[in-house]
């Protein structure tokens, strides 16, 4: 189990995370849901070790290792954005992921290249290996870096919105991707989303984060309320099911946002 | 392609030209000559010429060249844009003004290596200032209008210093030896100058190939690369370090080449599945190969005076410059 507790940042002298936490269980996706701004990709990128901040994240009760290659073999992360500036192949891509396992002379092992076909084929990216990257489509190139932080082969992974500008299709392959991949492997997922209907499909576990700095976690059917929704959001919902599927639909027309602060805030 | 023909084929490559580099020269001599005076054997003349002047300029172009190649490969890499070069950001402008203090000011008659260390320092504040500017850039990734426009800046400033010193250097004499780091050349230098080079841009060199694996990691970007244990700081000091000992004792000897760290990697980078790491040995290969045959064909042109081999180089380089910013606008990797 991954455990964040009491995680506080801050940045140019402001307060962006105030005693932010939560626990995300092995062989569950955990979504970590909330308004624009609220903190999400910055809690996730403190927990990855990215970000100085206070606080106490441990793994199975144990503090994550001060050394980066250690910790780089128990946290993968995914960012926002799918961007790879040189256009390597998709192969090379995805062996990326690979680099915190490799020896000191930086040749792939064995296990190596085994990893790199089972998740090349786990995101159907196969036969794809040879093109390059800038020459994909958005829904390739999301499976194409998905499949890079799966190589790494950590039990825990962190993913900031890996749907963002996806088709639904696209998103519910994504998401499902990552389902099989925390059930299988029996790893950690935690993943950034925007669209709460994904979420109460895809998650088991969410971790709501509002815009007064609570944290509201626990199940589907605990976090997405209308109440702490409205709350959350400053926009009545509707929360319903389709086909035994839930859905979370925002109404019109939404109440002006009060709380919530302006822009998508990328520390 | 696969590294191994890649970098057997650049070695194949200077093989020849440094047998063409030595071969050929303003004095003519014959082949079979010129091969028993590499050995010391035969006419004492020919033994003369080609071990105190053909053998230390060629060996001083491989080094300058394998030197540029490497660093303008581990730039880019770090930066992760194409249009990095030593010479264009105004590391090797910076080096040259290191090299004209130190002689100005006459700590080059202290001591042999207070001109190379005063040129490293050089290289090494002009790399420390590109790139904190381009860390500054929003995306962090070295947007290439902030990267030039630092390089523009720093290179003016480091050749109006230059251009100062000269102003007001008391002899002609000295004006003469300052324009060599402003326009670079091969002629006339030592085997002293090679060897005072050599060793600063070996460990410049190694230092670089080491950073590989984390210009690899850094196409992900600077979050991805850190979530995979590459330790930013550790790395950026490398290539700092590494490309400003390496730049800089090139520059102290050579004066300034510009354009040999653009063209050599952008060449290579396809061959290298555009690949950073792996780009790294290639280019200092490559660098290699193209120096000497500038340095050849500087020799070749009848002109009446020789042509300065950074003029040369930037002759051919600056159109192929302008090229590929054209070609960087318009792909935006």
């Amino acid at each position: 189990m991954l455990s964040a507790a009491a995680i506080t940042l801050h940045l140019g002298g402001r307060a962006i995370l105030d005693g932010a936490g939560f626990t995300a269980r092995r062989g569950a996706v955990t979504g970590l849901i909330g308004p624009n701004g609220v903190g999400k990709s910055t809690l996730l990128r403190a927990v990855a070790g990215l970000l100085p901040h206070g606080g106490d994240v441990r793994f199975e009760g144990q503090p994550l290792p001060a050394d980066s290659r250690a910790r780089a073999r128990l946290l993968g992360y995914l960012p926002q954005g799918h961007r790879v500036h040189w256009p390597l192949s998709v192969r090379r891509t995805v062996a990326l992921g690979r680099l915190p396992h490799l020896g000191p002379l930086g040749r792939p092992g064995r296990t190596d290249e085994d990893a790199v076909e089972r998740v090349m084929a786990a995101t159907g990216i196969a036969g794809l290996a040879a093109r390059t990257v800038p020459t994909l489509s958005g829904g390739e190139r999301a499976r194409v870096m998905l499949a890079r932080v799966l190589a790494t082969d950590t039990p825990v992974l962190l993913a900031d919105e890996p749907t963002a500008a996806l088709d639904p299709g696209h998103q519910l392959r994504i998401m499902l991707l990552l389902r099989a991949e925390a059930a299988e492997r029996h790893r950690a997922v935690v993943v950034v989303l925007h669209d709460l209907s994904l979420a109460a499909r895809c998650c088991d576990d969410l971790v709501l984060l509002m815009p007064d700095r609570r944290v509201i976690a626990g199940d589907v059917a605990t976090v997405l309320t209308s109440s702490l929704l409205r709350e959350a959001y400053g926009a009545t919902f509707a929360v319903t099911q389709a086909a035994g599927i839930p859905v979370v639909l925002p109404q019109c027309p939404p109440p002006v946002p009060t709380m919530i602060q302006s822009g998508d805030r990328q520390p | 392609m696969r590294t191994l023909p890649l970098l057997s084929g650049l070695a194949a490559a200077l093989l020849v030209v440094s047998a063409a580099g030595l071969a050929i020269g303003y004095a003519p001599l014959p082949l079979t000559g010129v091969i028993a005076g590499v050995f010391g054997n035969g006419d004492p003349l020919t033994v003369a010429v080609v071990r105190e002047i053909r053998l230390p300029r060629l060996l001083l172009g491989i080094e300058v060249g394998a030197a540029l190649g490497i660093a303008g490969a581990a730039l880019q890499g770090l930066l992760r844009n194409p249009l990095a070069e030593p010479g264009l950001i105004g590391v090797s402008a910076s080096a040259g003004l290191g090299a004209v203090i130190a002689f100005y000011f006459g700590f080059a008659a202290l001591s042999p290596y207070a001109l190379p260390a005063m040129a490293m320092a050089g290289a090494l504040v002009a790399t420390g200032i590109v790139l904190a500017v381009a860390a500054r850039d929003g995306h962090g990734n070295g947007g290439s209008l902030t990267l030039i426009l630092a390089g523009i800046a720093l290179s003016s400033l480091a050749i109006a210093l230059t251009s100062l010193a000269m102003n007001l250097a008391p002899n002609p004499y000295a004006v003469t030896e300052m324009l060599l780091w402003l326009m670079g050349s091969l002629k006339d230098r030592t085997p002293a100058d090679a060897l005072t080079a050599f060793p600063f841009i070996l460990a410049g060199g190694g230092l670089l190939l080491a950073t590989g694996r984390g210009l690899d990691a850094l196409a992900l970007g600077e979050d991805a690369a850190r979530s995979l244990g590459i330790d930013l700081a550790r790395l950026r000091l490398a290539v700092v370090g590494g490309s400003a000992a390496a730049v800089g004792a090139s520059v102290a000897v050579s004066g300034s080449i510009s354009f040999v760290g653009l063209v050599v990697p952008h060449l290579l980078r396809p061959l290298v599945g555009h690949e950073p790491g792996r780009l790294l040995l290639p280019s200092a290969l490559g660098g290699a190969v193209l120096v000497t045959l500038a340095d050849l064909a500087s020799r070749l042109i009848p002109t009446a005076q020789e042509v300065m081999l950074g003029v040369l180089t930037a002759l051919v380089g600056a159109p192929f410059f302008l090229v590929l910013i054209l070609r960087v606008r318009r792909e935006a990797w």
